[in-house]
């Protein structure tokens, strides 16, 4: 087994150890199924008729599944943020954090595992997520390509947001100011789309294109640009550099 | 046994903000040693164990182990060293059992030896009572006997134990006695402890560190070596307070460590136990004075007179 699905493995079993996990799992799929999923759903059935009528290009999966994935965009910069918390902090807290720096493992692969097992977290949250637009094929026929779209740019965004909760993890040794930073870091990277509404010129630009969910929301719409993805990927590799980093640096100040 | 050394320390350095830790610490490691570290509090003992395990990087110099250089090939280095820091690493949220295999694994032991292994370091710390136990519930010297479980499960060939006796009852301790002396059979063992005779039941090499820096290496002097323990302290109880002065002229051969109110410490060159010309002479003067001596006895053994003298006794003696 690889020096990082070691560590992966471990802080999988650590973070389901707690009710931390199962708890966000279970209050996630609650508010977004009744807030979101149910309610929007009836909105469409009230609608259905009118966009016949209409001649809509608007099916069941856009009306219902594009705002629940829009919901839960928001809602993960909240929930992730709890979930990386712990992922170095904690390490640091416990003191258990020497133990991996004494092992025979890279520094690289300390932090991709930790990244491993954040992803699987998304994944499984995604995964969640997405089996209620998958249930409407039960009532109807839904837009397949759509949903895959809808269901990556989820996983992405939860991905860098991820990155960033796992960096900003390594910078202190207590797990609720990481959580508090990460989501005061990812919630100015969403801002920076309406703060830069306002304004006009290269400067306004340059901060609506490093806003993270601009580049989620065509994704979202079922938009797969290879820009976004190639954003996406440099945006979470900076972050788990920066990670390396501030460890090594960790290393060097005790 | 080959007379390759198993590590090389050479010329470390680490700061803290305006804190020498180490200054300029120079020794080898040789297969079989078991090492002894002692200093006072602050003297730079977990700082240097801890850049030895590879956790904490010297500002300065370089460390090797078996071979390998630890800021060069760090991988290779490490898989050699097995390191119980002073808080020993648990996850509390795991079982004994899962905690250890996670190690196993951490220090890459091939998948089809990891449970023998795991059974090995278990047995060799009396673990196999609690391999069910969550670590958080366990008692602080399971823990710590954990912590050293982790430590020897890789077979590693330098084992680095900072103050590993904290918190184990006596039983524990002259069994952790038995396994050191086992592992210093054919591998390498550093300790650092604040337990004087904890260093005589186990190490063959001392080594003294004060404010950073080497103050003895030298194989461990038996307790009635006196030629390393360079005399011998006495403590003095008088019914008045003497006054200093006097009491540092008395014998040229006779030191006046401290006074403090009606005690005060000397040293005694030459010293032989029963039979001590200085002693004798000493005695003779105090009579004379008018300081009604009350008691008068050695204190601590050879080591704690080395110790003291090497370290935080000097303090005291420079202040007096």
């Amino acid at each position: 087994m690889s020096a990082a699905l070691i560590i992966a493995r471990q802080e999988w079993r650590s973070l389901f150890a707690s009710p931390l996990a199962w708890s966000l799992l279970a209050l996630v799929q609650f508010v977004l199924g009744v807030f979101f999923f149910l309610t929007q759903l009836d909105v469409f059935l009230e609608k259905q008729s009118e966009l016949v009528s209409m001649n809509s290009s608007f099916g069941i999966t856009a009306f219902v599944a594009s705002p629940l994935y829009e919901a839960a965009s928001v809602l993960l910069m909240v929930v992730m943020p709890l979930i990386s918390m712990r992922s170095i902090a904690g390490e640091r807290r416990g003191a258990t954090l020497p133990l991996l720096l004494s092992s025979p493992i890279s520094m690289s692969a300390i932090v991709a595992g930790k990244f491993l097992a954040l992803l699987g977290f998304a994944a499984l949250l995604c995964a969640l997520i997405s089996l209620m637009p998958i249930s409407l094929v039960l009532a109807g026929t839904v837009d397949p390509g759509l949903l895959a779209a809808a269901s990556l740019s989820l996983w992405l965004l939860s991905a860098s947001y991820a990155a960033v909760g796992l960096y900003i993890s390594s910078l202190t040794s207590q797990p609720v100011l990481a959580a508090a930073g990460s989501f005061g870091v990812l919630a100015t990277l969403a801002m920076l789309r309406h703060a830069s509404n306002s304004g006009t010129g290269p400067v306004s630009d340059v901060l609506t294109y490093l806003s993270l969910n601009l580049h989620g929301a065509a994704l979202l719409r079922g938009v797969v640009n290879s820009t976004d993805l190639v954003y996406f990927g440099l945006f979470i590799a900076g972050f788990l550099i920066f990670t390396v980093r501030r460890l090594d640096a960790l290393r060097t100040h005790g | 046994m080959n007379d390759q050394p198993l590590a090389r320390v050479d010329n470390l350095y680490k700061q803290f903000g305006t804190l020498q830790a180490v200054r300029g610490l120079d020794f080898q490691i040789m297969p079989g040693d078991v090492l002894g570290f002692l200093g006072c509090n602050g003297a730079g003992k977990t700082t240097t164990m801890a850049m030895l395990a590879g956790v904490l990087a010297p500002d300065q110099g370089a460390i090797s182990i078996a071979g390998h250089d630890l800021l060069t090939a760090p991988v290779q280095a490490r898989a050699q060293l097995g390191y119980l820091p002073e808080i020993p690493p648990l996850y509390p949220e795991l079982c004994v059992h899962d905690y250890l295999h996670f190690c196993a694994r951490l220090r890459r032991i091939p998948r089809a030896q990891i449970a023998r292994a795991v059974a090995a370091a278990c047995e060799r710390c009396d673990l196999g009572a609690v391999g069910a136990r969550l670590l958080g519930n366990l008692s602080k010297g399971y823990r710590q006997r954990v912590g050293i479980a982790q430590a020897i499960v890789h077979n590693p060939q330098l084992v680095i134990l900072d103050e590993p006796t904290s918190g184990l009852d006596p039983a524990q301790t002259v069994a952790l006695r038995d396994l050191i002396t086992t592992l210093g059979k054919d591998q390498a063992v550093i300790l650092s402890t604040h337990n004087l005779a904890e260093v005589q039941a186990t190490c063959n090499r001392l080594l003294i560190l004060h404010q950073g820096s080497l103050r003895l290496d030298s194989a461990l002097p038996g307790p009635g070596n006196k030629a390393a323990a360079g005399g011998r302290i006495y403590r003095l109880v008088f019914i008045r307070p003497p006054d200093p002065q006097i009491l540092a002229q008395l014998d040229p051969r006779a030191t006046l460590i401290e006074v403090q109110g009606n005690e005060a410490s000397m040293r005694l060159a030459d010293d032989t136990p029963g039979a001590s010309p200085v002693l004798e002479r000493l005695l003779g003067a105090l009579t004379e004075q008018a300081w009604g001596l009350a008691e008068i006895g050695p204190r601590g053994n050879a080591l704690e007179n080395l110790f003291m003298r090497l370290t935080c006794g000097q303090e005291q003696e420079s202040a007096s």
